[in-house]
């Protein structure tokens, strides 16, 4: 018991540190994330002004970049929910340490994507519309309610199970964090004091989420697909694109997850209990995914490709040999092959492999949603020269902002809030402590692949 | 198990309200179903926010219009083919596009009424004037977050500029490639600031918002025609009321059911099933004399925004 004692005590060591050390490094990241920002704020007033003019969408390409960033981050919201969920059904142990990073992306990400489509909206200021004169026949009310549901069930989701840990930040940072964040963690832990009753009803209501939050995971990024596929056009006219769909954002949420764990990791020195095992596992999880989509990829352009028509030819030419034929093939081979085979090659399967695969996966994710959205309306629909599309400086700060908000969302809720799910580490650590077969500590697990750490 | 060592690791040292709350499966449950009543509003509350804003109708310029049998007059329109040639024998942009800009102040590059020149299997080519098919099951309206966009008694489909927030799914959903945006401040003739705003002739124009050949319905109603089979030279625009049978061109007036059929008239994309009410009687001007392998038409131009100072558009 002496040894899991400490092991605990390390643990609550590593969790507090994040919110009582702060770096110059942290400040000089911070003021840069808000540079971007403002700089993004900046060419959204332009737009403001001046309307969408100043972008480079026109009426035959009249999605561009935003809706592409939309939908990508709508995607890397899936982390959390399938990390979490999914691996909280199937009782996989390894999680926990990166159960609680997952869900803050979860959250993040969906801030950021909502953020968006209201950059996107021509008339910003009769948003409210949607609410006022509502119609559920449109795919875009079915976005905004999966959505707005999947943004409150992600919050609950992150909420409960991190009661205790607020808890135990409440009772340790009382008098060391300024007065705020001590109510912020009060009312968070509400009322928790560790007793069995309390821990009965937690496990409860964690049961009930984690199975309430997987299928509207799933709605979510179906229904962003519908927004394409309920429209005549050729390239979206496909069955498979739900499926294929939540398929893209399960995999650039694992590629998410994976980057920042590894950054995280290495700025808050959770070796201990990130370690490579679950970069492989996750790594796993991303191999696989990447094959589910090379599939899709297949099935749906064989199936098109076979019979093809003349819209899906100037598609598949615009895709495979001609403007987007780069962007394509980067994401097929690059973004599905590369990190499948990264995965797989035993001496690329450590740390630094499977961040290289995310990266790549990630950029392959944003690449992929670019081409549905652009490519898809550049077919003609009549007998016109088709038009061409090009990003203007507006959009490529504003998209540059919404990345840096959504780091920064990252950076900020890191040190508040506990990073490590201690109290479920904590419930591992003792487990395998009176297990007759246990390891001594989660570093040595039964895992350990070729190649050092990072 | 490590019950008793965990509880003491995270009990609170100093005493509060202490809690023998009991929260147990059942007061989960509970909760979850107070949640579910909490939320029941949601489908109340938009129609008591129209209620209150009094704006769930949409105002239209007039009544709709009723052919002598007493029911709704359903405007349609024929494009006889036969005698389009994309006024290459006037030597100018096509008229229709142009009477229609005029009259609508439409700025560019918004050609309601588009003439596109389409390949003929033979090698030859044929003028396809293509206004907004107003489709009696829209894709566009379909898709509307906001029903801005909608079909009126009369059947025509129109857009209300005032609800419109610019989403832009309505132009992603046409087949036809028939919806425009506003994407920055249009210009405006002085004498478009005088007009009172309609979604029946959208003038004036608002920034941030689609818009598209809405069918003319008040000049209907008054016994005109639109500004585009007014300003074909080859009257090769008939308009009328499928109802009373009836369409003109300005010159002859004929019996829409029985034109249609004699004349192999067919309407673009007719297997999607959006059932345009814009029908296509087969040609490429000869008619009028043209020759299918004499290509090419003058450019659109919109004379009124060259009258404006300092106008600025953007391209398609």
């Amino acid at each position: 018991m002496e040894e899991v004692d400490t092991a605990v005590g390390r643990l609550e060591q590593t969790t507090l540190a994040p919110v009582l050390r702060t770096s110059r490094l942290y400040y000089v990241w911070v003021v840069f994330l808000l540079a971007v920002i403002a700089w993004g704020v900046y060419a959204y007033s332009v737009q403001f002004r001046d309307g969408l003019v100043v972008t480079g969408m026109r009426d035959r390409i009249s999605w561009g970049l935003y809706i592409t960033t939309f939908v990508f981050f709508i995607g890397i919201s899936h982390a959390g929910t399938l990390i979490s969920a999914i691996l909280r059904v199937t009782q996989a142990e390894w999680r926990t340490p990166v159960t609680r990073l997952a869900e803050f992306i979860t959250v993040v990400a969906l801030v950021c994507g909502a953020m968006f489509v209201l950059v996107d909206l021509g008339r910003p200021d009769r948003a409210i519309n949607v609410i006022r004169y509502g119609r559920w026949q449109s795919p875009i009310i079915w976005d905004m309610i999966s959505i707005t549901t999947y943004l409150t069930a992600s919050i609950v989701y992150l909420g409960l199970p991190m009661i205790p840990d607020l808890a135990l930040f409440r009772d340790r940072l009382k008098g060391h964090a300024p007065r705020w964040r001590v109510w912020v963690y009060r009312v968070g832990a509400v009322g928790w004091r560790g007793e069995s009753s309390q821990k009965r009803s937690l496990a409860a209501a964690i049961m009930v989420m984690m199975i309430l939050i997987i299928p509207i995971a799933v709605s979510v990024h179906t229904v962003v697909s519908w927004i394409f596929a309920m429209t005549l056009r050729v390239p979206w006219n496909s069955t498979i694109f739900g499926a294929f769909f939540v398929a893209g954002a399960i995999y650039s949420g694992i590629a998410m997850l994976i980057i920042v764990i590894a950054i995280l990791r290495r700025v808050y020195h959770l070796e201990e209990y990130i370690t490579q095992k679950h970069f492989v596992y996750l790594g796993f999880m991303l191999a696989a995914f990447a094959v589910i989509m090379m599939y899709g990829n297949i099935s749906e352009y064989l199936t098109t490709g076979y019979k093809i028509d003349d819209a899906e030819e100037f598609h598949f030419r615009q895709l495979f040999m001609g403007q987007f034929a780069g962007f394509y093939w980067y994401y097929f081979v690059g973004g599905l092959v590369v990190p499948g085979l990264l995965v797989l090659c035993p001496w690329t399967r450590n740390i630094a492999g499977m961040v290289v695969a995310s990266g790549l996966a990630v950029i392959a994710m944003w690449v992929e949603r670019y081409f549905i959205v652009v490519a898809g309306l550049r077919v003609p629909l009549l007998s016109y020269e088709p038009s061409n599309y090009a990003p203007t400086w507006v959009e490529l700060s504003i998209v540059a902002a919404g990345f840096a908000l959504f780091a920064l969302l990252i950076t900020v809720i890191v040190k508040i809030f506990p990073i490590l799910a201690v109290w479920e580490i904590a419930e591992n650590l003792e487990a395998e402590a009176v297990s007759p077969i246990g390891e001594r500590t989660p570093t040595e697990s039964a895992l350990q692949p070729a190649g050092g750490s990072s | 198990m490590a019950q008793g060592s965990d509880g003491q690791e995270y009990a609170s040292t100093r005493s509060g309200p202490s809690g023998s709350h009991r929260v147990g499966r059942r007061g989960v449950m509970g909760l979850i179903s107070l949640g579910a009543v909490a939320m029941s509003p949601l489908g109340i509350l938009p129609p008591l926010l129209r209620r209150g804003a009094g704006r769930d109708a949409h105002h239209l310029g007039g009544k709709p219009a009723v052919a002598p049998n007493g029911r709704i007059r359903q405007w349609s329109m024929i494009i006889d083919l036969r005698n389009c040639d994309g006024c290459q024998s006037k030597q100018t942009a096509p008229l229709c596009t142009t009477a229609c800009i005029e009259g609508h102040f439409a700025p560019e590059p918004m050609e309601w009424i588009q003439v596109f020149e389409a390949e003929l299997p033979g090698g030859g080519t044929q003028f396809l004037p293509t206004p907004c098919q107003h489709c009696q099951n829209a894709p566009c309206n379909n898709v509307c977050p906001v029903g801005a966009t909608f079909t009126t008694p009369e059947g025509t489909v129109l857009i209300d500029q005032n609800r419109c927030i610019g989403c832009r799914i309505c132009m992603a959903a046409c087949p036809y490639d028939r919806r425009f945006f506003n994407w920055g401040k249009a210009p405006s003739p002085p004498e478009s600031h005088l007009a009172h705003y309609d979604m029946e002739h959208q003038i004036p124009t608002k920034k941030g918002t689609v818009m598209k050949c809405d069918f003319c319905p008040d000049m209907a109603r008054a016994g005109v025609l639109p500004y585009c089979a007014q300003g074909c030279p080859n009257r090769a625009i008939y308009f009328g009321d499928l109802e009373e049978d009836l369409a003109t061109n300005g010159k002859d007036v004929v019996a829409i059911s029985r034109f249609l059929s004699e004349n192999q008239a067919y309407r673009q994309k007719e297997d999607l099933g959006t059932r345009p009410r814009v029908y296509y009687i087969a040609g490429h001007g000869e008619a009028i004399g043209r020759d299918a392998f004499t290509r090419g038409r003058k450019p659109t131009r919109w004379p009124w925004v060259e009258r404006v100072k300092g106008a600025r558009t953007w391209k398609r």
